[in-house]
């Protein structure tokens, strides 16, 4: 009996983790005027404690204007937005975040009039060639400091060897939420939970404030509280080791982002994450893309374990040679 | 806080010979008994949570012993695992001696080897207690608490497995090592279904409740099963994912799950899932446990149906990613090393004598 990776496995200590849940209602108030809604864990009752003077308020915050335009958002018991369901991203974001012409391959060797795709990808044609897309990053280009660009374009340079989609390691935020992959998202009073296909990347965003992560891990901490009908939530604790897409843009350790779900309507959520990372880039960035829903009857999520087909590309070279090849070596 | 009350048990152990009263920590809180069962906007009961089902009480019932143990031989059980996980938890003697070269690989426990000390370990401190008794299996039928014989046809699929592994060697291809060495699944069957503790380490899970889905994650490769609660199109027989196709419904209070089309790869105790059937169900029946009930149901393994009953109990931890093959270095070194092993049996063999390399 054996374990897989010992150092990975581990548990936390953290006290009093989920006695009740307490959930904050900040739009925008002052602290005092936050009214709270207190889920009681022992009945399906739920109580609302507001001020006169602060449900008002609440009242005038929602729903907000957005989604008025097209059409009523769904609500849980407490009424908040509804993100059950299986969503994904449309466009180009997962080859490059940036606005970006279409190119022969992401890997490229001199040729003798222009570069042509290098030896690995050329047999992919047509499926290997990167289309061209307008980029989800507000203002179009990442803030980047001067080492923190050289080594993007350096990544860039070794997509095969470096991206760690292709070795099917855990994508990150908020790589995660624009890969050509569903995810879903399982939301009630009490958890907020999304399960990604690709390489069944999993987040627990908490909804109690977990205090600072205690690991760094692929997929950070997530701590989720709502603003209004925007879930905001706060990612830190990410390893460092994941990118933004296939064009090499990345990160440090330090990353926190700030993500922002927002339904626009009851199949549409407008997605905005902003990237603070003081070693990596000179200012706060920001990516915004669009959500659909997958309305289909009966949409589910696959099961995308990429780990088994890895495994030529990983260890195919320590394989034992058939009888009579070893010697060939 | 749980180390030092074991020790505790331990010292109470060591001091009365085990007495007869049951330790205080076992026995039903007032708390519990004034319990109202927790329900979600919908009336369902809610199973949501960070749970463990971590135990002592081993999966099979020891030939000849009765179905469940008295309060003294639990606590019994529980002080002789105290005291194992007190005596690997002292520091290592900084002048041992290195292991020996050339020894045989165990699962290495004995922190002086320095494998797996018991800071990894957390193969459970309690005897799984259902409906107030202890018990000495977590299988529970047949009544004798054993899985039931194997069928001829699950014999020989096991054979036939074995043998085509035999025309390799075992280090020779990756698909040759077992599913948790390749970070495909958690040794033992800590995903399922059924979900088994491991008697290991992780044997934790994260459960969300929708109105129509149960979202479990098994700590042991972060593996997600979404079950669809309602009905809805089966998935075709050939499409088969890790984990099965799970359906659950409502029985009163109780969520029953139905999984079929199991991966071919994913085998239940080494036997083809082709044919298993899995039904587990869900109740709650106290504040800080989940009645987790199994039933294994293939004719063409098993001689009859078998199952079990497990206490699923609430832990109050977080639960930290479990990324096995982001790191997965061990893989590649076993097979690297072995071809390194081949490649200097071939220079002793070319040298004729052996003595050289």
């Amino acid at each position: 009996m054996r374990g897989g990776d010992p150092a990975a496995g581990g548990r936390g200590e953290l006290a009093g983790a989920r006695a009740r849940a307490h959930i904050g209602l900040g739009t925008g108030m002052s602290g005092n005027e936050r009214g709270e809604v207190m889920e009681r864990l022992g009945g399906s009752r739920v109580r609302i404690t507001v001020s006169a003077a602060v449900s008002a308020c609440l009242l005038a915050v929602v729903p907000p204007p957005a989604a008025a335009q097209s059409g009523e958002i769904p609500r849980t018991a407490s009424g908040r937005p509804d993100m059950n369901g299986i969503w994904q991203a449309l466009g180009n974001a997962h080859w490059d975040i940036e606005p970006h012409q279409a190119r022969a391959a992401l890997a490229m060797q001199p040729g003798p009039i222009v570069p042509v795709p290098a030896d690995e990808v050329v047999a992919l044609g047509a499926a290997g060639s990167v289309p061209p897309g307008m980029g989800i990053v507000e203002g179009g280009e990442i803030p980047y400091l001067p080492e923190a660009r050289a080594r993007r374009d350096e990544n860039r340079g070794n997509w095969l060897e470096r991206d760690p989609e292709i070795r099917c390691f855990l994508p990150g935020v908020p790589r995660a939420m624009y890969m050509p992959f569903p995810f879903q998202i399982f939301q009630s009073e009490s958890h907020f939970f999304i399960t990604y296909e690709f390489a069944g990347a999993d987040r627990n965003i908490y909804l109690e404030d977990p205090g600072p992560p205690q690991v760094d891990s692929w997929m950070g901490q997530s701590f989720g509280q709502w603003e209004g009908d925007t879930f905001v939530v706060e990612v830190t604790g990410q390893n460092g080791q994941s990118w933004f897409d296939r064009a090499g843009n990345h990160a440090s350790f330090q990353l926190r982002v700030t993500e922002r779900y927002t339904m626009l309507g009851p199949d549409h959520i407008e997605y905005q994450a902003t990237m603070e990372d003081p070693s990596t880039f000179s200012r706060p960035w920001t990516i915004r893309l669009i959500l659909y829903r997958d309305i289909n009857a009966d949409a589910r999520i696959g099961v995308f374990k990429c780990v088994e087909f890895v495994e030529e590309l990983l260890y195919g070279e320590y394989r034992r040679a058939p009888e009579g090849e070893a010697e060939a070596r | 806080m749980n180390g030092r009350l074991s020790l505790l048990l331990l010292l109470g152990g060591f001091a009365g010979g085990f007495p007869g009263s049951v330790p205080a920590a076992v026995a039903q809180s007032p708390e519990a008994e004034a319990w109202t069962m927790p329900r979600t906007p919908g009336g369902a009961p809610d199973l949501q949570g960070n749970w463990s089902n971590a135990t002592l009480t081993p999966f099979e019932r020891a030939q000849g012993s009765g179905p469940t143990m008295t309060a003294e031989e639990a606590a019994a059980v529980e002080a002789g695992q105290a005291e194992i996980v007190a005596e690997r938890s002292e520091a290592s003697d900084p002048d041992r001696p290195p292991p020996e070269a050339g020894g045989t690989f165990t699962v290495c426990i004995d922190s002086a080897t320095g494998c797996y000390n018991e800071v990894y370990r957390a193969p459970g401190e309690r005897v799984a207690r259902v409906g107030g008794e202890f018990r000495s299996s977590l299988v529970t039928f047949p009544t004798d608490g054993r899985i039931p014989e194997v069928t001829d046809r699950g014999r020989r699929a096991v054979r036939e497995d074995r043998a085509f592994r035999d025309r390799f060697g075992p280090y020779d291809h990756p698909e040759l090592r077992p599913l948790a060495e390749r970070c495909l699944m958690s040794f033992g069957s800590s995903a399922g279904p059924p979900m088994l503790p491991n008697y290991w380490y992780n044997n934790n899970y994260t459960i969300v409740q929708t109105p129509d889905h149960l979202l479990i994650m098994a700590e042991m490769v972060h593996d997600a099963r979404i079950i669809r609660i309602g009905d809805g199109p089966r998935l075709p027989s050939h499409v088969r994912p890790w984990m099965g196709d799970s359906w659950g419904r409502w029985e009163g209070d109780t969520l029953v799950v139905e999984t079929t089309n199991f991966h071919p790869l994913q085998r239940f105790r080494g036997y083809p899932s082709e044919n298993l059937r899995v039904e587990e169900r869900f109740t709650r029946v106290d504040v800080e446990t989940i009645l987790y009930e199994f039933t294994v149901d293939d004719p063409s393994v098993y001689s009859e149906t078998w199952g079990g009953q497990i206490p699923m109990k609430a832990m109050g931890d977080q639960i930290f990613e479990y990324a096995c093959h982001e790191a997965n270095y061990s893989l590649s070194n076993v097979l690297s090393g072995a071809r390194y092993q081949e490649a200097m049996e071939a220079v002793d063999a070319a040298a004729g004598t052996g003595e050289q390399r």
